[in-house]
């Protein structure tokens, strides 16, 4: 089967100074990756490229066997890739359910109708609310953005994502910002959303060990713009070098 | 169900005007029907999709100058042919127009606007031969749905049967409106306005939409413009100075840019403030300075902020 995500040799320059010394990297059906890295690693540039934000130095970018270094985010969100963000993004004025049927509108190609009622598109808003009750936030359907504590629009910013039903789904820092109490509560609502929705892959950017360890099928270091180890979580936390350079402290 | 009362209420005095036997006062209503048109789809562009621009007199003029053209070269009488083909001539102009200026967002986009509307100003002072330079062009009487109002003098056409059809005009083009507003790109564009990165990472086709607005903005701004030079019976090259660009962005303020009926509002305000103003003295300029350094301070949602809280309350 051919794998959903393949950079490689990725290379990233910002004038003088290299972000990315060729990192490569699959993601295949069925996996949950976790990226991590010390700050100014390379992490959000990584991202921004296979996001097609950013066009990479040189080296390629593969999206189910399609080239899309560069694309922009419009177009990878057609193709089935969404993305959320380190920082809460949400639409601050719009309530749960408008904000929900947003992504869902452009996934079905209606975005730009003039003429139709809103009101009257049933699926949509049924679509919405589906998605809104996987992520807890049924009840909250007319509250507005604004007006949601820290961690509802979190998982908001996330839904909003997940309404766009995509194959892969890449989260930078999903829990950043959020107690610890709530972050494993995120995480199992994430991974059952996933699940419910025919995700097909989980890419995250995560500082929190905890988490990335109990989460991920792989996990890929980054250091100094290159990847030091590219594994399962249990080979990882042998390897010495990365224990020593990623993790910090022995664990 | 109160607004739906407040809305009935608005329509029903806007129809009596006439019948208050004071022509003077219906006549001012007819400007206030035209900016109507006209700031809904700013509205649109501005309330809706967050992009303010500085230029928009522009499709303003476009609709004046091509009912005058019509009516005084090709000899078209019609008022229905005058609307359908100045919103055709719109829709030609804000294609490339518009195309431009979407690339660009804030400050970028409404200089640009305001370049195109002040091109555009020079292009009516300058093409004599075609738009008659600072003269203008004269409008001549046009007809209503086939019928001339031959009867009627010039007073008596404008309070009669002219009122009424731009009272209707103004009503569709709301009705209109709040489709397009209430539809799947009605919310598309508060999507941008509220966060346009996050609106393109979940799907939204942000410059095309913009694009959209744009043009219905355009379209709607060219059907205010052909209501407007009827009365005054002239297309003149002020219809596209800066100057009437920023008199619709204030009246937009004014009202309120928030609200579905704020621009209404804020055309109805300036237009009899104004009226008052300037017939207590020649510095109404000035008074209207106050006025809108008193409304962006102490009232950032317009007047119609003002009348909800009251409603609310």
């Amino acid at each position: 089967m051919t794998p959903l995500l393949v950079a490689r040799d990725l290379v990233k320059h910002y004038g003088d100074v290299q972000v990315l010394h060729g990192v490569s990297l699959t993601v295949r059906e069925g996996e949950f990756v976790s990226i991590i890295g010390p700050n100014g690693a390379g992490k959000t540039t990584l991202v921004n490229v296979l996001t097609g934000l950013l066009r990479p130095t040189s080296g390629s970018v593969l999206f189910k066997g399609r080239d899309v270094a560069g694309v922009g985010p419009i177009r990878l969100a057609a193709l089935g890739m969404a993305r959320s963000f380190q920082l809460v993004n949400v639409f601050p004025g719009l309530t749960v359910a408008e904000t929900l049927a947003v992504p869902t509108l452009a996934r079905l190609g209606r975005g730009g109708r003039a003429l139709a009622a809103l009101a009257g598109q049933r699926d949509v808003a049924e679509s919405a609310a589906q998605t809104a009750e996987l992520f807890g936030l049924a009840d909250k359907l007319g509250r507005t953005a604004r007006t949601l504590a820290q961690g509802d629009k979190k998982l908001l910013d996330v839904a909003s994502a997940f309404a766009l039903r995509p194959d892969v789904i890449l989260m930078d820092e999903p829990t950043s910002g959020v107690s610890t109490r709530d972050k494993t509560a995120i995480m199992e609502t994430l991974v059952q959303a996933a699940r419910r929705l025919g995700v097909k892959a989980i890419i995250q950017v995560e500082h929190d060990m905890d988490i990335v360890f109990a989460y991920s099928d792989r996990i890929v270091a980054l250091h100094q713009g290159r990847v030091l180890a590219d594994a399962a979580p249990d080979a990882l936390r042998a390897d010495d070098e990365v224990v020593a350079t990623v993790l910090g402290a022995p664990r | 169900m109160i607004g739906r009362v407040v809305l009935a209420g608005v329509l029903v005095t806007a129809a009596a005007v006439p019948w208050l036997g004071r022509d003077y006062y219906a006549t001012l209503m007819l400007p206030f029907f035209a900016y109507s048109v006209a700031l809904l789809g700013l509205n649109l562009m501005f309330g809706t999709a967050g992009l303010l621009s500085f230029g928009h007199a522009l499709f303003l003029a476009v609709g004046g100058y091509t009912a005058a053209y019509l009516g005084n070269t090709l000899r078209v009488r019609s008022l229905e042919v005058m609307l359908a083909t100045a919103m055709v001539v719109a829709v030609l102009v804000a294609l490339p127009v518009g195309w431009l200026c979407v690339r660009y967002v804030r400050i970028y986009f409404g200089m640009l606007t305001l370049a195109f509307g002040m091109l555009f100003y020079s292009f009516l002072y300058k093409f004599y031969a075609l738009t008659g330079g600072d003269e203008g062009i004269p409008v001549a009487r046009p007809t209503l749905l086939g019928h001339g109002f031959v009867e009627l003098d010039k007073t008596g056409y404008l309070v009669g049967p002219y009122y009424y059809y731009s009272l209707a005009v103004c009503v569709l083009a709301a009705i209109a409106m709040w489709r397009i507003v209430g539809s799947p790109l009605g919310l598309s564009l508060r999507a941008i306005r509220e966060n346009a990165d996050k609106a393109a990472y979940v799907g939204v086709r942000v410059r095309r939409y913009r694009f959209y607005a744009f043009v219905i903005a355009a379209v709607f701004g060219a059907a205010g413009g052909v209501l407007l030079v009827v009365p005054t019976g002239l297309a003149a090259p002020t219809l596209a100075y800066w100057t009437h660009s920023g008199n619709l962005v204030f009246m937009l303020l004014l009202g309120g840019f928030g609200h579905f009926f704020g621009p209404v509002l804020g055309a109805f305000v300036f237009i009899f403030l104004q009226d008052q103003v300037m017939s207590v003295t020649e510095y109404w300029r000035f008074v209207f300075g106050v006025v809108l350094a008193a409304i962006v301070i102490f009232l950032p949602q317009g007047l119609m902020s003002l009348l909800t809280r009251t409603v609310d309350a």
